[in-house]
């Protein structure tokens, strides 16, 4: 069991890498991670609403869609029960942890439509995982997302002392580090099977 | 097939119902009073975020003017008097004349004055020129003339002029940000008026700033007799001038052997057309 949600975290934070192999999340991984700080708090805010959303949407999945046979509605249900929840967690933080809620405040309501939060919640499904399951999976996805962040956050750091040619200023260069990023972790394909043969 | 379809409408609405009656609950029982003044404040306040008055950005200031009674309201420089005027009306409070902030470069070792001790041709920044051995002039404490403030600068106020960056105080706004960037920290942040500036940041004993720069501090001390109000104090072979002692009679600059005490008037700002460079 232990084993098994240990392959689970380490297959979504590796491999299964949201950012860098499955491309989903790009705009705050391309938005937010100018600066090593501002990074890690996009990342542990995307890591604690995957999070809330799995815990919310797995039992909205099996117990309210697969019980009406609406599984087709998934995509409309999600997304709105994702907006909401943390539309109410930003209440809940600024009434409670207001110093929290200032940290974390600008970038809660660009989660709400982030892609990766509800790729994680489709993809639980997808692979039949159950709750604890899909609970680790959630917790891997958003680790590996604040990994990318923050690995990315280190190179761009570095590209802003650099001195590319003009055409490639701004933008181009920031799309083709982050193509090389992806391109390493490809390299993880493929380690999880050997790891736990 | 109809049947399909209502049960959709009416289980995806009751999800939403749900959820938004969850939404309003929370947001009438978890309702956080927020001063009505700082949002009409935070609205008042030009929004850089800069941090030019002490408080962690334009957010800050205002929870602070809407909180704190004491709390000056003609601390805003980028916002200047139109600002720190509407300010103290909706505060019901008397108007004071913001002293604008000006940068000034401290370093006058332009390309007559001192010279370049290695050939740099890595990348073109000051940041990374300074950590090649502090760069590639003779004096490792003087403007490194790769122009990182001209390029932070957002009011484009700064210029590189003779190998040092050179200020355009009718440009300037008084944010701070060239302050920030500037790797040998030469940039600091002067009140709008007239007053004596030591225009060099060069710390080496007398001989060995002469060598490196015919303009550099050899803290000699004349300045420090000559001051009548005891402003000048010469600390790690070099000068500095205590504006709160200093009464900008202009004495130091007249003796001052290198010519690193320079006048700068800022005082005609906003009055003359024609270019007012800093240190002249």
């Amino acid at each position: 069991m232990i084993k098994e949600i240990f392959r689970i975290i380490l297959l979504s934070v590796l491999v299964n890498n949201y950012v860098l192999t499955k491309f989903l999340g790009i705009c705050p991984f391309l938005g937010v991670s100018k600066k090593t700080d501002q990074a890690l708090g996009m990342g542990a805010a995307v890591t604690f609403v995957m999070l809330l959303a799995t815990a919310v949407t797995h039992p909205i999945y099996y117990y309210v869609l697969k019980t009406f046979k609406l599984e087709y509605m998934q995509t409309i249900v999600f997304i709105l029960v994702i907006a909401s929840l943390v539309q109410l967690v930003e209440i809940i933080l600024k009434k409670y942890i207001p110093a929290l809620h200032k940290s974390l405040g600008i970038y809660l309501p660009l989660i709400t439509t982030n892609c990766a939060v509800l790729g994680i919640c489709a993809n639980n499904i997808k692979d039949g995982y159950g709750f604890i399951n899909a609970m680790a999976s959630a917790l891997g996805c958003g680790l590996g997302f604040l990994l990318a962040m923050l690995l990315f956050a280190g190179v761009r750091s570095r590209i802003e002392s650099s001195d590319p040619p003009k055409c490639f200023r701004g933008v181009p260069i920031t799309l083709v580090s982050a193509a090389i990023v992806a391109l390493s972790f490809s390299g993880f394909a493929g380690i999880i099977e050997t790891l736990f043969a | 097939m109809f049947e399909s379809i209502i049960t959709a409408v009416i289980a995806v609405t009751a999800i939403g119902l749900i959820c938004a009656v969850g939404l309003v609950v929370a947001s009438v029982f978890m309702h956080v009073h927020e001063n009505e003044n700082e949002k009409k404040i935070r609205e008042l306040l030009p929004g850089a975020n800069c941090g030019a008055c002490g408080y962690s950005g334009c957010d800050g200031y205002a929870k602070a003017l809407a909180e704190d009674a004491d709390t000056k309201a003609n601390l805003c420089t980028p916002g200047g008097d139109k600002v720190s005027k509407v300010l103290s009306e909706l505060l019901g409070r008397e108007h004071e004349d913001v002293v604008e902030m000006v940068a000034t470069v401290r370093c006058c070792g332009d390309c007559k004055t001192t010279e370049k001790k290695t050939l740099y041709s890595g990348v073109d920044t000051c940041a990374a020129a300074k950590m090649l051995h502090g760069g590639d002039g003779m004096c490792t404490y003087g403007c490194l003339g790769r122009g990182d403030c001209e390029a932070a600068c957002p009011h484009d106020a700064i210029c590189m002029d003779d190998g040092i960056a050179r200020v355009d105080s009718r440009k300037c706004v008084g944010c701070g940000v060239c302050v920030r960037t500037c790797p040998n920290h030469l940039i600091h942040m002067m009140p709008d008026i007239k007053r004596e500036v030591i225009a060099c940041h060069n710390k080496q004993k007398g001989a060995v700033a002469r060598k490196q720069c015919t303009n550099a501090c050899i803290a000699c001390g004349k300045c420090q007799k000559a001051c009548p109000a005891d402003a000048i104090v010469i600390e790690n072979n070099l000068a500095s001038i205590k504006y709160d002692k200093c009464i900008a009679c202009g004495k130091c600059a007249t003796v001052c052997p290198v010519g690193c005490i320079r006048t700068a008037d800022y005082s005609g700002k906003h009055k003359f057309p024609e270019p007012n460079y800093i240190i002249r």
